[in-house]
């Protein structure tokens, strides 16, 4: 990390916002002998204008100009045929390209996202697989323990997750905790990490928690009159499982579809640390693509494409849920 | 009023508390994350009065960019060899005036004219190594003297390389006889073929960087690409395990000191820089950070344990057939993007 530390002016400017915030409020509360609600609202506001509005407009100046600043599709381009700026520069250079191997269409970039959003299905199926059983099983009035359990779960949230998951590495390597233990219990080593799998077990052991708590939440908040007069009607319990308790869990399964598909997507970090760094998602090769490539133009266009991508599954998914019950984020 | 009053007079302390302290001036220093002893800064400290304001990067590009769009942030920076070359290339160094760094008449021979820098103009020489692979001697068959070892399936799924662009297609351009700076595409993509293959013959277990040492002292693998000062720190918490430099030749690197033309605090730049080239002090930084020292001085006053030791301080044949990287700027996106299909190779 480069730990440029935050200029002091940043640190006073901070300071005189809140000064003015402040007088601002004292004021109205003068004028109208009581607040003014909206004033409530300047500082997020603010904070979305400069870090989300701002930043959006930039992605989309960068994603259709080049370094020159000129507008340009070629960063799409080079979406469709990575190798394509390669090939324009040694073009420019005066090579002559046709003949070369290599340098037909790269279709690094296309193949990646395909294979970020497989992983990503897979990650939300498993994630609903395990966790809706779960949620079902804690919101259970019958069952003490479930209070507890929502605990445990909360519990290791409460650490940074880049540490949490370069602990699974500690368990997972060929001389880590768990194949020592199989070792020494006479069964082989496994081959646990730096594959795919370990980077899926990874994304499902962070994402779970965005699945069960949307569900867990809209099942324990279920009138139990409803389900007693299933009951009381003659469904058995099959029955006023499917017929009452999940039809109205809907919204929390879209909500928890959404919380886990769209971190799942632009996962990062996890396939360099559990993966060995053999496979990577589409959230890694954005990162090469700003930080070690410094083209801000193709990885401008890379997270736009990512972005549409996951605005467009998400207003699939409003149309399980119409009236955004679960929360959802749009 | 009162209370404006106190207010007033206490920004005006806080003020004075971030101005204070600054008597002989500060100098700003930029270097790499853990690379110099923390005694070494407080001995100069100490000496001069002066105040160090200390900054870390991870990163050469990282680095690059900050000095390009912070201009007068910095009075000393730590870039690598082939970035010198780049940052004087843009004209955005100093050239040093040798009378007010006369311990820098400790620097060896053969980096007073490096190529990156012809006659050292610009930087002095800080620290220095090598690449090459790190092995566990008890498992290897035969002697790890040639880059082939890396691309032969008898250690296949046991060999870490490195998740960098230069170190890693630099390697194999060497294994297939080229220059580490070559300039022809289908040099670049011969290369490129050869790691995909490597990849695809699952002989890489993981590419990585920092985590890479310490894995190696597990035994969590046979073979790992890696930089001697790294080799070092991993030899010496585990006795199984040792450093080469294969005999196609391979890359040696030198960190220097710079100052940028738009450093405020130049005179302070130069205190700072004499001050590390004391053989005492750049002894304390070489004892430290266990990489080799390009100070003859220093490396007298360490003796024979450092002397005796071919990891940090290779015969002058390793040396000379290692090769310097030059800067390729604008060969970098072509690295990008055959980089890319190596790393996304199934």
């Amino acid at each position: 990390m480069s730990a440029m530390s935050m200029p002091a002016w940043g640190i006073w400017l901070m300071a005189l916002g809140l000064g003015i915030f402040i007088v601002m409020i004292i004021l109205s509360l003068k004028k109208h002998r009581g607040v003014h609600r909206s004033l409530f609202a300047w500082p997020y506001s603010l904070w979305m204008i400069v870090f989300t509005v701002v930043p959006l407009f930039l992605i989309a100046y960068y994603a259709f100009t080049d370094k020159a600043g000129s507008f340009t599709l070629d960063n799409f381009k080079n979406f469709w045929d990575s190798n394509y700026e390669m090939k324009k520069q040694l073009i420019d250079m005066g090579f002559d390209v046709s003949g070369m191997e290599l340098s037909d269409r790269g279709t690094v970039n296309v193949d990646t996202l395909v294979y970020s959003l497989w992983m990503a299905f897979k990650c939300t199926v498993i994630c609903l697989a395990i966790g809706y059983p779960a949620a079902l099983f804690m919101s259970d009035r019958n069952f003490k323990l479930g209070p507890t359990l929502i605990v445990l779960f909360i519990i290791p949230m409460w650490m940074n997750f880049l540490l949490r998951t370069i602990a699974w590495m500690t368990l997972l390597e060929d001389n880590g905790i768990i194949n020592t233990l199989l070792e020494s219990l006479g069964f082989g080593k496994l081959k646990l990490m730096y594959n795919s799998n370990a980077v899926l077990l990874g994304m499902v052991y962070n994402y779970l928690p965005f699945m069960v708590f949307p569900v867990y939440n809209s099942i324990s908040k279920q009138d139990i009159k409803l389900s007693e007069a299933a009951m009381d009607l003659g469904a058995d319990e099959i029955k006023t499982f499917t017929r009452v308790t999940f039809p109205l869990s809907i919204p929390g399964i879209v909500s928890g579809i959404t919380m886990v598909f769209m971190p799942s997507v632009t996962t990062f970090f996890i396939p360099r640390v559990l993966g060995g760094g053999n496979t990577e998602m589409f959230g890694d090769l954005i990162e090469r693509t700003f930080l070690t490539a410094d083209n801000w133009n193709v990885g401008s266009a890379l997270s736009l494409i990512m972005m549409v991508l996951i605005l467009f599954s998400i207003s699939l998914l409003r149309r399980v849920d119409p009236q955004g019950e679960g929360g959802s984020l749009l | 009023m009162k209370k404006l009053g106190v207010l007033f007079l206490t920004i005006s302390l806080l003020c004075m508390m971030l101005v204070s302290g600054q008597a002989n001036g500060v100098v700003r220093v930029y270097n790499w994350e853990d690379y110099i002893s923390p005694e070494s800064l407080e001995l100069f400290e100490e000496e001069t009065g002066i105040k160090v304001d200390y900054m870390r990067f991870t990163t050469n590009e990282d680095m690059m960019v900050q000095v390009r769009t912070s201009p007068g942030a910095f009075d000393i920076v730590f870039p690598s060899d082939y970035c010198v070359e780049r940052l004087i290339s843009e004209d955005l160094l100093e050239e040093l005036d040798y009378s007010k760094i006369p311990n820098a008449e400790h620097i060896s021979d053969w980096l007073q004219d490096p190529a990156y820098d012809p006659k050292g103009v610009h930087s002095v020489p800080y620290m220095w190594g090598t690449v090459g692979i790190l092995y566990d001697k008890t498992r290897v068959n035969g002697p790890i003297d040639s880059w082939g070892v890396l691309f032969s399936d008898e250690y296949a799924g046991e060999v870490f390389m490195l998740d960098s662009i230069r170190d890693t297609m630099g390697l194999a351009l060497q294994y297939l006889g080229y220059s580490l700076n070559t300039r022809e595409p289908n040099e670049l993509m011969k290369a490129t073929k050869l790691l995909i293959e490597q990849k695809k013959n699952r002989i890489v277990k993981a590419y990585q960087v920092d985590e890479t040492k310490d894995k190696m002292v597990a035994g969590e693998a046979i073979l790992a690409v890696m930089w001697s000062g790294d080799a070092q720190y991993s030899i010496s918490l585990n006795d199984n395990l040792a450093y080469s430099v294969p005999k196609e030749g391979s890359n040696v690197w030198v960190d220097c000191f710079i100052i940028p033309k738009s450093s405020e605090n130049k005179e302070n730049a130069y205190k700072f820089i004499d001050f590390m080239c004391r053989p005492e002090i750049a002894q304390i930084n070489c004892e430290y950070i266990e990489y080799s020292s390009p100070n003859d001085a220093a490396i007298e006053l360490m003796g024979d344990e450092y002397i005796n030791n071919p990891t940090i301080n290779p015969p002058q044949e390793v040396i000379d057939r290692c090769e310097f990287f030059h800067d390729i700027n604008d060969f970098l996106p072509t690295y990008n993007t055959l980089w890319a299909q190596v790393k996304n190779a199934k």
